[in-house]
């Protein structure tokens, strides 16, 4: 059996607790110098799966600006995040749209919807 | 327009501003007035399209220009609130009388009972930094650039090198990438990033981007539009190191090189200012040294959390509508707070008190990255608080509360440290 230890810094909060955790045989048994369970939470993921958000804008007609900013509505693997924001690229709207709005459903088949981020 | 009088004056329509107002509104003051100068409210937030903003605040993870709608959500169909857009102050009486000038209404004068200074801050630029070299076109601020390619439509540049690992140089290194260019460096002159960790690990590491740590950039080549800069190492002191120099290839070359908060109309008015701040001195309830006259956000110091922005101007939003209203409750001291120690800055700088005490918040920012230390409040030779914190960066502003049973009759002045622990 290997045991290693990896350190990574939780990202999930402006605090970036510095985690330590624990890899048996490449599993996750124990994380420790998280302040909140979410630090747990973010050392497995990463470790097995790691997601971002996305933000970035896209352009859109008839508005106050040129460009409307835009977030992923959850988290995206985060190997994926280049492809998404080239994808987003392309995508024009038309005003008014209001926060929260789909912009683009299910961005490059992930099951992630990437909505508006304010009115205009 | 006349001179009309308001309860309040606002000046400066971002998220202190705005936060200002509602808090102001929902301490009874009946008039409130906001000025701004941009064509919408919501200040910087505008262009920071990024999320992270607003988990204490709003408890919700939130983009910039989301933090900025929840604000104005919060005070657009108040009647007792007007908010004037593109509406540029130019001077501030000691009378509180406050000339303005817009495309809509001309040069205006208006009254307050009392004024709150939001201004906010901007960036330091090249001239600030010194840098030798050539003029060439490329030359951006981060923050600038910022604008350009998330509200107006623009791409500064292709290659980039970002000088500065603050916040707002880790989040453009990203955002640059994302939008295809090539960040080639981020150069810091520091032995330590000066951006939360969370950025680095987001902005930087995510994408492979090399960070150099105590690095600056003692030349820019080209001569039109910049083709390259110099970078070296610095010594302790942050000085470029002779024979460490190499070149790295650029179209454009983005400055995170501070903030400075934009005192001008406060200079004007003659309020007493801080020099480690360069904001305005503030007692607990954000008013400066002008009775009536009110200061909140980074106009007061600069802040890395919007959340934190907001908490402070909802104080002097409700301090200045109090005393618009006469309600103020009287003081009975004036205890100086003072940064000692590690401490650098400590907002506020003195703390009025009444008889009755009040829960005082504290605001301070260290001088060096340390683990393991001990923040340590106290009056005269009393100790009013004392805590261990894991980690203490000069690029996270600590946040305590002296609760009010502690600080009452606390009236010699205080001290506010922080020390490694042995």
């Amino acid at each position: 059996m290997s045991v290693e230890t990896k350190q990574l810094n939780c990202i999930n909060c402006p605090m970036g607790c510095l985690l330590t955790v624990t890899l048996e045989d490449g599993k996750v048994t124990n994380v420790t110098g998280n302040t909140c369970p979410r630090g747990e939470t973010y050392a497995h993921q990463e470790l097995t799966d790691p997601q971002r958000m996305l933000t970035s804008t896209v352009s859109i007609e008839g508005g106050e600006l040129p460009l409307l900013p835009v977030v992923s509505k959850t988290t995206l693997p985060k190997g994926k995040i280049l492809d998404c924001a080239m994808a987003l690229r392309s995508v024009h709207v038309k005003a008014p749209v209001k926060t929260g709005d789909v912009i683009v459903k299910d961005i490059l088949g992930l099951g992630v919807d990437i909505v508006a981020s304010r009115d205009m | 327009m006349g001179e009309q009088l308001y309860d309040i004056i606002i000046v400066g329509g971002g998220p202190a501003g705005l936060s200002a107002a509602y808090s102001a509104w929902q301490n009874g003051a009946k008039e409130i007035l906001v000025l701004e100068r941009d064509r919408e409210a919501g200040g910087i937030l505008q262009q920071c399209i990024h999320n992270g903003f607003g988990l204490h605040h709003f408890k919700e993870e939130l983009t910039g220009p989301g933090y900025a709608q929840r604000c104005y959500d919060l005070v657009k169909d108040k009647p007792e609130i007007k908010i004037l857009v593109d509406t540029m102050v130019l001077n501030i009486g000691q009378d509180k009388t406050v000339t303005a000038v817009s495309p809509e209404h001309g040069l205006m004068k208006v009254k307050g009972k009392t004024i709150i200074l939001t201004m906010g801050c901007r960036e330091r630029t090249r001239g600030a930094i010194r840098i030798p070299g050539y003029r060439p076109a490329g030359v951006f601020t981060a923050g600038a650039a910022q604008r350009m390619v998330n509200m107006e439509g623009y791409l500064p540049g292709k290659k980039i090198v970002i000088l500065g690992s603050g916040d707002i140089g880790l989040i453009m290194a990203r955002r640059m990438t994302l939008e295809g260019c090539k960040v080639q460096a981020v150069l810091e002159i520091c032995p330590f990033s000066n951006g939360l960790t969370r950025n680095m690990v987001q902005c930087l590491y995510d994408y492979d981007i090399p960070l150099y740590l105590s690095h600056t950039i003692t030349a820019i080549h080209g001569k039109d539009r910049v083709s390259g800069i110099t970078a070296a190492k610095v010594d302790d002191h942050m000085k470029p190191i002779p024979g460490t120099e190499f070149d790295i290839d650029c179209d454009t070359l983005l400055l995170s090189v501070g903030l400075i908060p934009e005192n001008e109309l406060s200079r004007g008015l003659g309020i007493a200012m801080h020099p480690l701040t360069n904001g305005p001195i503030v007692d607990q309830h954000r008013e400066t040294s002008i009775p009536g006259i009110f200061a909140a956000g980074n106009v007061v110091h600069v802040h890395d959390l919007v959340d934190f922005v907001s908490e402070e101007a909802e104080i002097a939003g409700k301090y200045a509508a109090l005393k618009a209203q006469e309600q103020l409750p009287e003081d009975v001291a004036d205890i100086a707070v003072e940064a000692i120690d590690e401490v650098r800055t400590c907002v506020p700088q003195h703390v009025r008190a009444t008889a009755e005490g009040e829960t005082i918040r504290l605001f301070m920012r260290v001088r060096k990255p340390m683990k393991k230390v001990r923040l340590t409040v106290k009056s005269g030779d009393d100790t009013l608080l004392t805590k261990v914190l894991p980690v203490a960066k000069p690029s996270e502003m600590i946040a305590v509360n002296v609760p009010a049973a502690k600080a009452k009759g606390h009236h010699a002045d205080w001290t506010v440290s922080v020390k490694e622990e042995a």
